[in-house]
């Protein structure tokens, strides 16, 4: 294990800032990680941080608190984003249209997991009851 | 949050110059402004996101539904976008394809007709 880096933000949009801040300063920190891949972290973690107080304003739960955990290694930053906001099946997100397809125009939504998907290195999704953690691995080195 | 949106009147077209941060807490301006200028009338839209330091996909949400409003009333939108890094967004989501990618406000504003992907900013091959 790396060094650890913890924050905990309310669930609101304007400190989703904050959060992008915190944790590419921090993956800054080690040398060996590029600037491509510090801005594949900061996409993520937004990605990742929305759905989080999106879902805790779904529940109406604006009061509660995401927490954010970094953990810094030299080839990798792993993140993990838990929320308290009931949670989400993602079997029920579907699949978009196609892009040639009008009706996709429709759907303003649901990028975010696509994006963290191709960007992550590796990515998990926990759901449950109670909320969701969203697990995140970018390393210094895009994998082959 | 660095975030600001100027929209300025070049020959048919109205260009919304965006500067900052684009997601959940700053799209709303973003969605507000584009909206209302179709509501106005304005059919014939350039989103100049060069001055754009970070964008996902919340802002790429605004970008389909102003995409939606102005294709509704037979109007055009037009996307100004070099930045390697907002074109990998566009790329990895498929939506290169849907998007009329200009390199240029002059470009944009230009007649020529354009194709979703066939006039691709970055001129890339990827």
């Amino acid at each position: 294990m790396g060094q650890v880096v913890e924050l905990e933000i309310p669930a609101r949009a304007d400190f989703l800032e904050v959060a992008r801040m915190v944790v590419t300063t921090a993956a800054s920190i080690e040398p060996t990680f590029p600037d491509e891949r510090i801005n594949d972290l900061r996409l993520v973690v937004s990605e990742a941080c929305t759905n989080a107080i999106e879902a805790h304003a779904s529940a109406g739960d604006t009061d509660k608190r995401i927490l954010l955990r970094c953990d810094l290694a030299e080839d990798r930053v792993e993140v993990e984003v838990e929320d308290q906001g009931g949670g989400f099946d993602l079997a029920d997100l579907g699949e978009l249209p196609a892009v040639t397809d009008p009706a996709r125009l429709e759907h303003e939504r649901g990028l975010g997991i696509t994006l963290m998907r191709s960007v992550a290195d590796e990515t998990e999704f926990r759901v449950s009851p109670g909320g969701t953690a969203v697990r995140l691995v970018v390393y210094s080195t895009r994998p082959r | 949050m660095h975030f600001e949106v100027n929209v300025a009147p070049v020959g048919a077209w109205s260009v919304v110059a965006v500067a900052g941060e684009v997601d959940v807490a700053t799209a709303p301006r973003l969605r507000k402004e584009a909206i209302d200028l179709v509501a106005a009338g304005h059919h014939r839209m350039v989103l100049d996101l060069e001055a754009v330091d970070f964008m996902d996909s919340t802002g790429l949400g605004v970008l389909i539904g102003v995409l939606r409003r102005v294709t509704a009333v037979g109007g055009a939108l037009r996307v100004v976008c070099t930045t390697p890094r907002l074109l990998d967004l566009f790329r990895l989501t498929g939506l290169d394809r849907v998007f009329d990618l200009r390199s240029s406000v002059d470009d944009a504003v230009s007649e020529a007709a354009g194709s979703a992907g066939a006039d691709r900013a970055d001129g890339a091959d990827r």
